[in-house]
């Protein structure tokens, strides 16, 4: 029986810090578990009193909600959600719009972006096809950027195939982000956007791309094709941009035909839509369609640019918002018969393009016709601007390199700490 | 089977310096023991009283046995419990009579181990009304002859009343018992060691003596034998007889009128005059009776009402001429590195602590006692003079009104500061610091009226502060707790903080120190992390763009610390509080910034953050652990929705948390977080419900988890079932059931002490809140059918814990929350039951006329729901 331990918390304070950090998480919990019963209690009570009141129809601006509810039998969401599987039964222009403003579109390099070998990454962008690949219910299609069907088919990916024990629960269903290659019949996966249910819509791209490599290899999908898997898929190499990245996304040998380099910020999210935040850039050496065709595949001798025109007569880029590149007078409207929304096709003349900041001081468009039916969009600013300057001054492999290396060179300074 | 020559050969074997033949004997016991426990026990029993066996075989053989009917962890000890009773009775009998027997063993370690055992062996028994006759043959040894039986006896009925509970012994036995203790502690019994053994008995034995201390003549009796004791010319008979005036103070405070004056005497003695661990009780006595008082005092708003159950008999206040000097002539004796030495106790810490009780007993009459000390002492040469009356003023500054002490700390402030910078003592800057901290603490802040710290003085504060936290560690780390209290008197400044000029400075200063090659010495890096959690806390919106410059520099250090290069095992403990320190820290900055305006630039760093902080559950640490999942809660809460992106990486863990049983505080915290992220998530939960429904359900049925966990979880239902509304039917099966259950234990906790009411509350609310999200959840579903068959019995738990009166607020709030969520969720379907409820009527009318709003609003919605209810 030893004497009891007398001792008393000297020159302490009487609590923690940590049990206060601990103490004033507890409360905060409760205070919101408590403001969530009390919306519940408040809901439930206008529910009541609005009973009488018709059911709110489907709201059409709800056709470009990024993402849909992963659970379409939940109660509040039934009415509002619209998922991408009920997208699949749009038709015509409708689903042409709905699709095409679901994936995230690169602008094109026109100047080289800070921190290029810290921030981004870069890939070579296999030639073919870029559409959406949805697995669901037992299915897998792929979708077009203008909304119609490539395939439909059988594919080991979640849910891709009706076969008993592969897929997760049933209402889930994964989206890539891919490029049909068609000399190889592969799908090269760019992007993950949903995988299993799981949006990946707010994650960075350095986790999108940690998960597709990680994830994608499970599923068996890029395996060779079989019974239940009529396509291989495969996940294209990506590298962080510094000079031996940029160099063997460049010069690197790949399975499949390139078409220019994407590069895309390790931080965005899966913007839906033009980001200045993914980036392509094609030369001659790492794509066949540096410059663009003409509908017979012919390089036209002035620069071709597809433009939209506004009900005031402005014609502009599909950039939102979008940059004005000239005006259009209302007589010459009514005499081609163009009428608001009209895409229109022009062609640059000797005149050229002046641009500063962003914006045209000068444009020489010389009108040609209105746009086939299969488009959905004008084209964007960059795009314009790449393609006037790979007629003119391009922006080469070498420029780019050079940046890279000036960059390391400033990174090696020391890095400014707050400490002392 | 074993013979008994072998099984002593095992337990000697079982202690040798040779591992091998250590672990071979080890299995061999077990292999015994799962064999044969009967046969076991017994020859385990035998050996230790056969007294021509070697102590060393006796002894271990006592301590297995102890072992094999207690252990620590409650699941286990009821498992050891259940062994026990289910042996034959044929052995337990011989087993206590080998016991009984020992006592009488000329071998001192061997009877004190038999005395634990028989203990521990009638803790089982006497609840279940086994051995009654066990206090009655250990009475009858009292009057045996040799000493050393009475010795044993004695301190076998000392261990006996620690170890069963007052209400299994009758009266007549607890007044036997008593008589014996108090007997052998009488001045007339001439062995020590029975004196010695009696006393500390008695300290055992004192919360059998309720009767007793409540019959004037008997508590006369035992309070003059225990007073005697203190006088006894044997220091371990005095010091232990200064341990149960200790005890005596807080168990039976109010019966003690009438021998303070002779107590105070006494104790006065051993302060100035007795061996330092005589002293050190003594003063505990004084710093019990201040607990007292102070508790009393803080209960009745100082008011003595007549109503209230222990009147203050301000003791204290009665003694403070004599006390107040005695205590300061201790302030004089410090040890020269007290300061730096974790372990410390002496008689100058424990008089200045027990200074500070005595101030905050008694408030401002402390003062004048005190301040002739102080400017006396506080220039002399001596750094003993200075430290004393520094420490004093420091003691006396809790308590007394601002008003009291106001002008004294405006004069003293000036002074502290440079003693701080110019004093030569490493004793007086540390109590100087810690004395500035004080004063920050209790006279600084929206409260105050009159602030000490203007506009006038701020930046000199700080400067000093700053400049002292470059100090010896000891020193710095009270800087440190210094500036934690400068920034808390601001919490509630408004949108414009004096701090702001100076706050880039002092966080670079914090980083700084954190960053010492001594930090982490005198706990100096975790005072700094915390200053400066609490400079983030107390910050306004104009310092936000410097607190969102923090947030890559926090990240990077905790990146840091996850670098793995090999660390030695002391290394690596260092490592694993650095990162629950830095995780703390980010969890402090996400509750800052993680809502507008500075969400959106913030929420940039999420991702990179919920990154490190997964990386922190593969380092094995429980604190670290605890501090990564508190942050996730409040990143959860900051994220909203998108905190769904993080579930696929973050559910293995969140797994993890839930089935840590043995750091349960890990569980607590991560059944909070689950609650934060249903929150966040709402439906978008739903995929992982199933796995966290197990493992909670699995928590719920487990015996190992520690019970402050249990009603949380419940909760936690309820926050599921609101996330993820009509999906939780297929949970309903599960739940439900549990939840009845444990409504029917807590419907009735009568009889129980504050503890167990307070934790029957917790589980009351817990249980209250999972109904409330379970009905809400359901609300205008098809599905609210199958809520109906459960309305009778929730409606009874009502009624039950109204009835038994002894809910608190949150409980009553809850419950009536309850009631409303019954009736507009289940509507017409409960309108019958619901008006047979007493709830329905007497609760909800005490609810509606309660002072509390919350109650009343919860009451208001609740009436409002009903009526609609009954008027389908």
């Amino acid at each position: 029986m030893a004497p009891h331990d007398l001792r008393r918390p000297f020159k302490r304070r009487p609590i923690s810090d940590q049990q206060k950090r601990r103490d004033l998480s507890l409360l905060r919990q409760s205070q919101h578990r408590s403001d969530a019963q009390q919306r519940a209690r408040n809901l439930a009570s206008s529910v009541i009193s609005l009973q009488s009141s018709s059911s709110p129809d489907v709201d059409p601006e709800t056709l470009s909600e990024p993402m849909p509810d992963v659970d379409t039998t939940g109660h509040e969401s039934e009415a509002s959600s619209f998922d991408i599987r009920q997208a699949s039964s749009l038709r015509g222009p409708e689903a042409r719009k709905w699709f095409a403003s679901q994936l995230m579109l690169p602008e094109w390099m026109i100047d080289v972006p800070e921190n290029l070998s810290r921030d981004w990454y870069v890939l070579a962008r296999p030639a073919g096809k870029r559409c959406f690949v949805v697995s669901a219910d037992g299915t897998t299609v792929s979708r077009l950027r203008n909304g119609s069907v490539l395939h439909h088919f059988p594919s080991a990916l979640p849910g891709g195939a009706r076969k008993k024990g592969v897929s997760g629960p049933a209402q889930s269903y994964s989206i890539l982000d891919c490029i049909f290659h068609e000399a190889d019949q592969t799908y090269y996966v760019i992007d993950m956007v949903c995988w299993r249910g799981y949006s990946l819509y707010e994650c960075t791209a350095e986790f999108r791309f940690f998960w597709l490599q990680s994830k994608l290899d499970e599923t068996g999908a890029c395996g060779p094709p079989s019974f239940y898997h009529k396509f291989r898929f495969s996940v294209v190499p990506f590298y962080n941009c510094d000079q031996s990245g940029l160099h063997s996304a460049y010069t690197g040998s790949l399975p499949y035909v390139k078409d220019g380099l994407l590069f895309y910020n390790k931080h965005a999210h899966y913007h839906t839509g033009n980001t200045p935040l993914v980036l392509i850039w094609k030369d001659e050496r790492c794509s066949q369609y540096v410059i663009d065709t003409d509908n017979n595949g012919q390089v036209p001798s002035q620069q071709h640019i597809v433009l939209e025109l506004q009900d005031d007569g402005k014609i502009v880029t599909s950039d939102d918002p979008p940059v004005v590149v000239n005006c259009l007078n209302a007589d010459f409207i009514k005499q081609s018969g163009l009428s608001p929304g009209s895409l229109v096709r022009f062609a640059i003349g000797d005149g050229g393009l002046n641009c500063v900041d962003g914006k045209f001081e000068k444009a020489d468009l010389q009108y040609i016709s209105v746009s086939n039916r299969a488009r959905a969009f004008a084209d964007s600013y960059s795009k314009i601007m790449f393609q006037y300057m790979a007629r003119h001054s391009p922006l080469k492999a070498e420029d780019l390199a050079s940046v890279i290396s000036q960059e390391n060179q400033q990174d090696k300074l020391p890095e400014v700490e707050m400490s002392d | 089977k074993l013979v008994a020559m072998e099984v002593t050969q095992l337990l000697l074997n079982a202690q040798s310096i040779d591992g091998t033949v250590r672990k071979h004997a080890e299995e061999n016991l077990k292999l015994f023991q799962s064999q044969n426990l009967a046969g076991f026990l017994l020859s385990l029993a035998g050996e230790l009283a056969n007294d021509e066996k070697p102590v060393d075989s006796r002894k271990l053989a006592g301590l297995v046995l102890k072992n094999a009917l207690d252990a620590k962890e409650q699941h286990r000890k009821y498992e050891l419990v259940q062994r026990w009773l289910s042996l034959d009775m044929a052995t337990k009998t011989q087993i206590r009579a080998f016991l009984l027997k020992t006592l009488s063993s000329p071998v001192p370690d061997v009877r004190s181990t038999a005395s634990q055992v028989i203990a521990k062996v009638a803790g089982i028994e006497l609840p279940q009304n086994q051995w009654p006759e066990l206090v009655g043959s250990l009475l009858s040894n009292i009057h045996q002859l040799p000493a050393h039986v009475k010795q044993a006896t004695l301190e076998t009925l000392g261990y006996l009343c620690e170890e069963v509970s007052p209400d299994v012994v009758e009266q007549e036995h607890v007044n036997k018992i008593l008589t014996a203790v108090v007997q052998g502690m009488n001045s007339a019994e001439g062995n020590n060691d029975v004196r010695l053994a009696a006393t500390r008995a008695l300290y055992m034995a004192l919360g059998f003596a309720q009767a007793n201390f409540n019959n004037d003549m008997e508590r006369d009796y035992i309070m003059r034998v225990v007073c005697e004791a203190t006088l006894s010319p044997e220091v371990k008979i005095r010091q232990a007889a200064f341990e149960c005036l200790v005890s005596i103070a807080s168990t039976y405070y109010e019966k003690l009128a009438h021998y303070m004056q002779d107590i105070f005497n006494i104790t006065a003695k051993a302060v100035r005059e007795d061996d330092e661990s005589v002293a050190l009780q003594a003063i505990e006595f004084w710093s019990s009776i201040c607990d007292e008082e102070i508790d009393i005092l803080e209960e009745y708003g100082g008011e003595f009402t007549g109503d209230s159950d222990v009147p203050c008999f301000y003791f204290t206040k009665q003694a403070l001429p004599a006390l107040v000097p005695l205590l300061l002539e201790t302030l004089l004796k410090q040890e020269e590195d007290q300061d730096l030495d974790e372990g410390a106790w002496n008689i100058a810490m424990a008089g200045g602590t027990c200074l500070g009780l005595v101030a905050r007993a008694v408030g401002d009459d402390i003062v004048p006692h005190v301040m002739p000390f102080i400017e006396e002492k506080i220039s002399k040469p001596d750094w003993r003079e200075r430290e004393a009356a520094t420490y004093a003023f420091g003691s006396i500054l809790e308590g007394p009104s601002p008003d009291k002490l106001m002008t004294i700390v405006n004069a003293a402030l000036t002074f502290m500061l440079n003693a701080l910078t110019k004093d030569p003592s490493n004793h007086v800057k540390d109590t100087t610091a810690w004395t500035l901290g004080r004063m920050f603490e209790f006279l600084h802040g929206s409260t105050i009226e009159t602030p000490i710290i203007t506009q006038a003085n701020c930046q000199q504060i700080i400067t000093v502060l700053i400049q002292t936290m470059k100090d010896a560690p000891n020193v710095a780390e009270k800087a440190c707790g210094a500036l934690y209290f400068l920034a808390q008197g601001y919490e509630d400044i408004g949108p414009n903080s004096p701090l702001t000029p100076f706050f880039q400075e002092i966080i670079q200063s914090l980083l700084a120190v954190a960053h010492r090659e001594d930090a982490t010495e005198s706990r100096l890096r975790t005072a700094a992390y915390e200053a400066l959690n609490e400079v983030v806390r107390c910050s306004t919106d104009e310092t936000s763009t410097m607190v969102l410059q923090l947030v890559p520099v926090i990240m990077l250090e905790l990146h840091n610390t996850l670098e793995g290069e090999k660390l030695s095992s002391d290394e690596r403990e260092k490592q694993n509080e650095l990162q629950g320190l830095l995780c703390g820290c980010l969890q402090v900055i996400i509750q800052k910034l993680g809502s507008e305006p500075t969400k959106y630039v913030f929420m940039q760093h999420a991702d990179q953050m919920m990154g490190l902080f997964l990386r922190v559950f593969g380092c094995r640490s429980a604190t670290a652990h605890e501090e990564a999942m508190l942050a996730i809660g409040a990143l959860a809460y900051a994220a909203g929705p998108d905190f769904a992106k993080y579930m696929p990486e973050f559910y293995k863990y969140l797994e993890m948390g839930l089935q840590n049983f043995e750091e349960y505080q890990v569980c607590a915290v991560t059944v909070g977080v689950i609650g934060d992220i249903c929150r966040a998530l709402e439906d978008k939960i739903l995929p992982y419900c199933d796995g966290i429904m197990t493992q909670l359900l699995k928590d719920l049925s487990s015996n190992q988890l520690h019970r402050s966990v249990k009603p949380p979880i419940f909760s936690c239902f309820g926050d599921i079932a609101l996330a993820i509304g009509e999906n939780f039917e297929k949970y309903i099966n599960y739940s439900m059931p549990m939840l009845q259950s444990a409504a029917e234990l807590s419907a009735h906790a009568s009889g129980a002490d504050d503890e167990m009411t307070e934790y029957t509350n917790s589980l009351r609310n817990g249980i209250l809140e999972a109904y409330s999200g379970i009905f809400q959840g359901f609300k205008n579903s098809p599905k609210t059918q199958l809520l109906i068959p459960y309305a009778p019995h929730i409606l009874q738990f009502l009624d039950s814990i109204y009835m038994e009166k002894d809910m608190d607020e949150v409980v009553m709030k809850t419950a009536i929350g309850v009631l409303g969520d019954l009736a507009d969720t289940l509507g017409s379907h409960v309108g019958g039951l619901i008006q047979q409820s007493v709830s329905s009527k007497e609760f909800l009318n005490e609810c509606l006329s309660s002072d509390d709003h919350t109650i009343k609003e919860a009451a208001e919605w609740a009436k409002h729901a009903i009526t609609r209810a009954i008027s389908v």
